[in-house]
């Protein structure tokens, strides 16, 4: 009907024909009858709870946190090795802290977990990203954990 | 559900008596032909078409009458079948239930094949992995014990339970507009999770454990995140996230 319509195809062809065609796109990941099935377990189900309830539980601790850290007392510059230390005198506040850090790290090590498996197609990036992220998530952890637990106020 | 109409508002005054209902409309359509190119390349059609008509009869007109390379899926051309789902201007919609009129035929009008799943000519695309994720939960009644020897009956209140995901066509409108299954493809997907819905949360089927174990899995209905393209994009206007959340809802409740 009109000459936008001819076929720019042909223009394309790059010396593919009938007899020498292009490459066929490779098949898709396909879940075959014959492909293995993963071992039948609840850790998803479980990371998936975990998010939802650790969520609930972070929202008050976190915004309790940022409250008392910014907001109230004199804000930010109140801030000082004497006020962690008066803090952590307290077993309460030593609770707050180490729930706190454990739940903020694993809620976030398991979202970006989630988005690595979402995001990196291939399986060598994708297991090379979330070793990455383990062992960042593991050493914060501990080192967090260690600190709060051998905190010395009268260090010099 | 799916494709919002436009309802003439101008009032009264008709354009003038006699004037052509033709348009003039650009039809931009994604070609592939892996005999020709590894590339896929973007053509454009211009037809003269009343704008009442719909997308899938624009394509029946470039085909018959320009270029009858064009390949694609229709069957019944009446949204039941399924065949012809297709990326209209960007949004995953059957092209026999998406009027010309109702999506902008001013601007070129981009048609593509669905996301997610290997094309093998022009819009149509090889459907294996999503049926095979369809098989994978079992889609059939399952029960034990003697056949009766009438129908198995139940009340209107259980059969309401399921009653939105009965309306399924397994046109893979939304599997195909699930971020997760663009992925990897390993995703169950919308659809296959919508078919055990069905049969979950029907009173007469006793497979329903089975059903959300295979659920349960790495690749099951954990993965979904919510983010709603599925139900945008289902034109049978089934509301698969909150069936998936369901199913997630049934996993929880069910054992615990």
């Amino acid at each position: 009907m009109t000459d936008e319509a001819t076929t720019t195809a042909a223009g394309e062809t790059r010396g593919y024909s009938v007899d020498n065609p292009a490459p066929v796109i490779e098949a898709p990941r396909a879940r075959r009858a014959k492909t293995p099935r993963a071992p039948r377990m609840n850790f998803e189900m479980l990371g998936w709870l975990f998010m939802r309830l650790s969520g609930i539980v972070l929202v008050v601790l976190v915004l309790g946190h940022l409250l008392i850290q910014l907001v109230l007392d004199g804000g930010v510059s109140k801030i000082g090795f004497a006020f962690v230390a008066g803090r952590w005198a307290s077993p309460f506040w030593q609770a707050w802290d180490l729930i706190m850090l454990w739940l903020a790290m694993l809620h976030g090590a398991n979202g970006l977990r989630t988005i690595i498996n979402d995001y990196a197609e291939r399986a060598n990036p994708r297991f090379w990203l979330k070793m990455l992220l383990y062992t960042a998530t593991v050493f914060t952890v501990l080192l967090g954990t260690l600190v709060i637990f051998t905190f010395d106020p009268n260090i010099r | 559900m799916s494709t919002e109409t436009l309802e003439k508002t101008e009032g009264g005054a008709q354009s003038a008596e006699g004037a052509s209902p033709y348009i003039t409309a650009t039809f931009r359509i994604r070609r592939f032909n892996p005999e020709i190119s590894a590339d896929a390349i973007w053509e454009d059609f211009q037809i003269e078409i009343d704008p009442k008509e719909r997308v899938l009869d624009a394509l029946h007109k470039i085909k018959w009458e320009l270029d009858g390379t064009l390949t694609f899926r229709r069957s019944c051309a009446h949204g039941i079948c399924g065949s012809d789902a297709m990326r209209i201007n960007g949004r995953n919609r059957l092209a026999c239930k998406t009027l010309i009129k109702d999506i902008n035929p001013e601007k070129p009008i981009t048609v593509e094949a669905i996301k997610g799943l290997t094309v093998l000519k022009d819009l149509v695309v090889d459907m294996e992995p999503f049926f095979q994720a369809y098989r994978d939960v079992m889609p059939f009644l399952v029960t034990t014990g003697n056949e009766p020897t009438r129908e198995r009956l139940q009340s209107a209140e259980d059969r309401e339970r399921f009653d939105d995901t009965t309306k399924c066509i397994l046109c893979a409108a939304c599997t195909s507009s699930c971020p997760v299954f663009w992925n990897d493809g390993q995703y169950f997907g919308p659809a296959a999770i919508v078919n055990a819905h069905r049969f979950i949360f029907d009173s007469r089927d006793e497979a329903g454990e089975q059903r959300l174990e295979i659920l349960n899995d790495k690749d099951g209905v954990w993965r979904c995140r919510t983010t709603f393209n599925c139900t945008d994009a289902c034109p049978r206007g089934i509301e698969v996230t909150k069936a998936i959340q369901e199913v997630k809802r049934a996993l929880i409740t069910r054992r615990y």
